[in-house]
Order: C-alpha cells, then structure tokens, then sequence
C-alpha cells in the first residue's frame, strides 16, 4: 500500500497520512487540510472518501487484508469491535502529553463511547443523537402549544396532527429501514439493553417492552406511514409538504433543512429534545471518532491531524462547512452553536446521550432491532413475541462472546463493558 | 511419449491454474464451513472453533435461512419461464420477415443486458415510485389505485423479477436468434405446402429444432436466477419485511457484513448442491425427452 502511495503521487519528501473518513464529512474535510499541512510542513495528508453504508465493510476488510490507513473516523458503536480485534491504538498517553485535548471538556455520553474497559481507544470528532425535526405550523394549527416532552404529551400531539392532516398525511417519520428511532426509545429504559457483561439480550426486560408498546402504538394509530427511507423520494420535500410533522433524526438534517426547504417555509420548522416516558429522555450517542491503527508506520504524524481536526475552532469551522455537531463544549460557546436556534435542542440532548452497549456484536443486533422493529410496525407479531424473537436473535449472536468468556480467551483489556449502565 | 501423456502434459497448465483458483479455494471454503470464524478468529486464531456440522444445522434451524430460500425459489419458479418465455417472443419477432428496423430492435433489447445493474436499478426505483412512479402513473389511467411496489412485502419479488427479466431478456434472445436462423428455410415451406398453420409450424418444426438451445439456455438461467443478489442488494436492500433477502443475499450479509466465514460458506454450500439438483433434474427430465 506504501508503495502504490508513493507511485500514484508525486514524492516530495514528505511523509504521507492516509485518512479515510466517511460520508459527505470525508468530502468537506478535505478544506481543512491546506491548514494542517501549512502548519506541519513535513506532513501530506491523503484523505478517502468511504461511503457510510459501505464502510463497516470496508474497514474489516481492510483489516483482513492488513490494508488500514493510518487514521479514521469510525463509527462510535464500531470502537469496540475494532479493539477487539486489536487493530486500535491505546491513546491515554498521548493524551496526557497533549493539553490541548481535555476530556473533561468533551461530552460524557460521546467521550465514553471511546473507551472500552478503562483504555481510550478514539477520540470523539462529531456527535450525533436523533431527535425529532417538527412543523411548528403544522403543530399549532393542531392545537398543540408547545412540543412534547414525554410519550404521553407525544402521543396527545400525534393524535391532534393525524386529525388536523387525514387519512394521506401523517403526524410522524419513523423509518422502518433505520434501527435508531426504536433503539432511542429503547435506550432511555432504565433497564441495560444487554445483561451480564453483554453476554445475553435484555429486550425482556419491562423498560424495553414499554418502548415496544410506545413505538407499536405509533403505527397501529397510523401516525406514521409504514415506509422506509428509501421510499420517500425527498425527505425534505415531504417535510415541506407536510406529509409527516415530527421526523426523528440527525443533525446533518439541519443544514438540508436550511438548504432545500424554501425561504417562506424557513421559520415553520425547529428541532426538540426527545421526548421520553417520563420528561425529556435519553438518546444513543452516535456520530464518528479518530482512531489511529495499529498497522500505521506514521502515528505521531496522524496524531498530530488529530488533534488538529480536535482543537475547538477547527471543529467550529467543520461545524460551517457540514452542520456537523463538535463534541467539545468549549466549541458550543462560539455565537456560531451558540446562536443557531436549530442547534439548541440537539446541546440540550447530547448533556443526555449514552453509548450504545460496547460489544462487537452490536452492529448485529442493531440490525436485528431494525427487522424486528419492522415487524412489529407491521402487526405481524406482538410486543411480547418482539421482545422475545430480540432476546433469542442476541443471544444466538452473543453465544461466541459468552464462549469467549468462559474460556478467558477475551482479555480483560478487549473485554468491552457492556450495557449501558455507566452511560446514565 | 505415449499419446496419453502428451495429452496430459498439454492440458497440465490448464488444469493446474483450475486447481489453483477453482479447486483449492473451494476445498478452502468447505473446510471453512466446518468452523466458526468469525472476528474473533480474525483478530486471534486460538478464538477458531471445529464445529463440524453445527453451522449447517443451525442454517437449517434459522427461519430466515427457510426464507431467503423460499425467496430465491420464488424468483426462480416464477423469474426463469418469464424470462425464457419473454426471450423467445422477442427473438420469433426479430426473426420474422415482417418485422422493421432489425438492427435497431435488436440492439435496443440488447442494450439493458450491458448496462450496469446499479444504473439501471435506481431508474427502476423511480418507476415503481409508489406516488411520482411512472408504473402508478400509467395504471391510474385504467383506474387501478397505486401499489406501493417495492414497499408492500407481497409486491416487492414481482417487482423484482419484472426488473431482472427486463435485464436479462436480451441475452438469451441473441442465442434464440442465432438458433433460429440455424433452421433451415425448406422445412416451412415445405410444412407450408402441406397446409400447416404458424402454430402448427412452431410446435413441429421451431421447438424441437430449438429444442437443445432450449435446454442450454433453461440451465443458464437457472444457474443464474439461483444467484439472485444484486438487484434485490439494490432496489431493497432485502426488505421490506425481508420479502427479497436471497440466499446469494444472506451469504453476502453473512460473509462480508458481518465476517461469519464459517455461516457464510455453509450457505454457499448448501446453494451449491440445490443448484447441482435442481440443474441435474432439467438434464434428467431432458435426456428423457431425448432433446440432448
């Protein structure tokens, strides 16, 4: 891989960081480079564009194939998995030597998602919690005054908009080809998502069941359309139209919102916290975290991209250039995040989000969230049969890491806690 | 040197370059298929299991394993007769002496066979779009109300098979083409001057003559709707409901989503000998006919 670098650029002298980043991000980071290599003149930073849904993939296939860059924004609920595989690098004591990087300063629920057993393994670079988007309009022509804190003011609220809009209009978007808008109703029971060190699933448990009943209730209400994604055409555009009002999702969206939604329709839409079953609730705590590789030969040199792309004003920068929210609170006192009204809500939430369970396995079980989620919506089982076809899926996933863990074959060090206990 | 051996030596380098990359990678798989790699064996060996069988039985025991199964079979059962059907029409059309514009038709329904699945996939999605479609926009006009084609479980597989046939037609049509300009002009006219009708001259005449391209094109498509993967990994990603999850999906998913070698393999396997059965019985049931 050295050499292909070396021969597909010109060599001049400088030693080369390879930076793969996901998304629109791993586009827009690309302005913030000329920066850091003026600053750092040995230093030339390649950066690649993964697309998101392609890079889990890419990323453990480059580690089969030994052919991972030198740094990376991963996935939060990734970190774990690539510990595991002993592909990271501990970083607490290049912490300590770099002042500039305080975790104190960073979210609790974003910098936990970065450490696996007591190590630090990534360093946060945005957050991202879902939360719903709602038509203020939309929501005051329905009576409804102010937004909805708990499940119950919520579903008050979807009833009164499902009146107002009719039979082809809808009060919410909950996308069935997503795991996150059950999974963050999930995550504010107080009951951990797995149990015993992560050994078996939790879904049984009556915290869950009560988020199944909750999410079940939505469609059976037919307050939101039975859709993925991928079947509205413009999420944007049927926002505008008022084919849902609340839409729960991420950050990004409020720099779409801004951009393709039109100039009269500008003050009709805002963001709110999460409503959860008693008053505002928890979140999960997503978004993308620097790792550096084990296999990378310039680690000082992607050490210092690091903290580069790390200090608070680079992250109010990359906060312009994608919407993208900084970790790090002394970033949220510049009157960019501070006076963006759309932001607020999403400040607010991230003092709640929590880690999603640290196990390698939970990618999977995200995944078989999302397809049981699916069925439920569609009446095709029932609350008790969702939590229990959960509990069997996790578990049937889970049987190697409890193996793992009889047989003290998974180091305590790569022994990620599980649950989400010390979250919140 | 003994004849034989000179036709050894000549097929050696052939045969040991099948061995390389055929032979040894599948006796790798199988061999995989009898372990649970997964991650942890990826990130240390010791982590690697013998589990025999379980990975079979367990496949097996999954229902999901059942309906990527049923799934595939749907698409085959109902796919490959479309497809074959659908082929043949269009190249009896090219054939006839009435027909215009040959060339142009026959590139035309060539054309989709060319074109990558992902480009022509994303036009399809916009077809089938259940409100702004083109597909409800049509049916509107006769009245029927909109189907949410890839959205509605029940709709999502026919959806799919219209678009692999679509993609797939023109391939098997230049074979029925070639086959069909193959049959000597005489017999027609002979069949002609003994009063036989179009129909009657197609049932004794075009089908049995057409009867070993037939055969060959029927094992082709079926080997290859058995391994549906990328139209569904497309246009639904498997869902909804998991209506389109193929076995060529799960083994995907298995394999390169979640680094289970070991499932992934055993699933592979399992494809293998349905295809070897369900290709054995076409050559069975055609060797019986004397069509071979």
């Amino acid at each position: 891989m050295a050499l292909l670098g070396s021969c597909s650029h010109r060599d001049d002298g400088r030693e080369l960081v390879r930076f793969w980043a996901m998304g629109y991000e791993g586009e827009v980071v690309t302005q913030l480079i000329p920066e850091f290599e003026r600053r750092n003149p040995g230093i030339r930073v390649e950066v690649q564009q993964l697309p998101i849904t392609a890079a889990h993939e890419k990323l453990l296939t480059a580690f089969a194939g030994d052919a991972l860059p030198d740094v990376c924004a991963i996935g939060n609920t990734w970190v774990s998995e690539f510990a595991l595989l002993d592909a990271l690098i501990p970083l607490d004591a290049r912490l300590t030597k770099t002042p500039g990087l305080q975790s104190r300063d960073y979210f609790a629920g974003a910098w936990d998602t970065g450490v696996i057993g007591g190590t630090v393994y990534a360093v946060p670079w945005y957050v991202e919690t879902r939360l719903p988007f709602y038509r203020q309009d939309l929501l005051k022509q329905a009576g409804i005054a102010r937004p909805p804190q708990s499940w119950d003011e919520w579903k008050v609220a979807m009833a009164a908009i499902k009146r107002e809009v009719g039979p082809d209009r809808y009060a919410a978007l909950l996308p069935l080809n997503e795991a996150e808008p059950l999974l963050n109703l999930g995550i504010q029971s107080p009951d951990p998502l797995l149990r015993d060190d992560g050994r078996y699933g939790n879904f049984r448990s009556p915290g869950f069941k009560r988020a199944l009943t909750f999410y079940r209730e939505i469609f059976d209400n037919q307050w939101a359309p039975l859709a993925s994604n991928t079947q509205i055409a413009n999420v944007w555009n049927e926002f505008g139209r008022g084919y849902f009002s609340f839409y729960v999702n991420g950050p990004w969206n409020i720099a779409e919102f801004k951009k393709r939604l039109p100039p009269d329709q500008q003050a009709s839409w805002m963001t709110m916290p999460l409503p959860g079953e008693h008053g505002l609730g928890a979140s999960v705590a997503g978004g993308a975290s620097f790792v550096l590789f084990r296999s990378s030969k310039r680690q000082d040199a992607a050490w210092k991209l690091i903290s580069y792309l790390s200090e608070p004003e680079v992250q109010v920068r990359f906060h312009g250039l994608t919407g993208n929210l900084p970790p790090r609170r002394a970033a949220w006192t510049t009157p960019a995040l501070a006076d963006d009204v759309y932001a607020r809500a999403f400040r607010d939430q991230l003092e709640r989000a929590r880690p999603a369970p640290k196990v390698p396995e939970w990618e999977r079980i995200a995944t078989e969230i999302k397809l049981v989620g699916e069925q439920l919506a569609n009446g095709r089982v029932s609350v008790d049969q969702a939590a229990e076809e959960l509990d069997r899926r996790a578990d049937r996933i889970l049987e190697k890491r409890r193996w793992m863990l009889d047989h003290q074959t998974l180091k305590p060090t790569q022994a990620p806690v599980a649950g989400n206990k010390e979250g919140g | 040197m003994k004849p034989s051996t000179a036709g050894w030596v000549f097929a050696a380098p052939a045969l040991t370059v099948i061995g390389l990359f055929f032979g040894l990678p599948v006796l790798a798989a199988l061999a995989l298929s009898l372990t649970d790699f997964d991650i942890y064996a990826l990130a240390h060996i010791d982590n690697l299991r013998f589990v025999a069988f379980d990975n079979y039985i367990n496949l097996l025991n999954n229902p999901l394993f059942w309906r990527a199964l049923g799934n595939t079979m749907y698409f085959v059962v109902v796919g490959v007769p479309l497809s074959i059907g659908v082929s043949l029409g269009a190249a009896l059309l090219l054939h006839s002496k009435l027909g215009y514009f040959k060339p142009f038709f026959r590139t035309a329904f060539f054309a989709p066979v060319v074109t990558t699945v992902v480009a022509v996939a994303v036009i399809w999605r916009y077809l089938f779009h259940t409100r702004y479609g083109l597909v409800n926009w049509a049916l509107s006009w006769a009245g029927i109300d909109p189907i949410d084609w890839l959205g509605d479980p029940h709709w999502a597989m026919p959806s799919i098979i219209l678009f692999a046939v679509w993609k797939n037609f023109g391939y098997n049509m230049i074979i029925f083409l070639a086959g069909l300009q193959a049959i000597p002009e005489d017999l027609y006219e002979a069949a002609r001057i003994d009063g036989a009708s179009h129909g009657k001259q197609f049932r004794y005449i075009t089908l049995p003559i057409l009867g070993p391209v037939l055969l060959m094109v029927s094992i082709l498509t079926l080997a290859g709707y058995f391994q549906l993967f990328a139209e569904p990994y497309v246009i639904t990603q498997g869902g909804p409901l998991q209506s389109t999850v193929s076995v060529l999906y799960l083994m995907y998913e298995e394999g390169f989503k979640w680094w289970n070698l070991g499932n992934a393999s055993a699933v592979a396997f399992l494809l293998f000998v349905l295809m070897t059965v369900a290709t054995s019985g076409l050559m069975w049931i055609a060797r019986r006919k004397g069509v071979e």
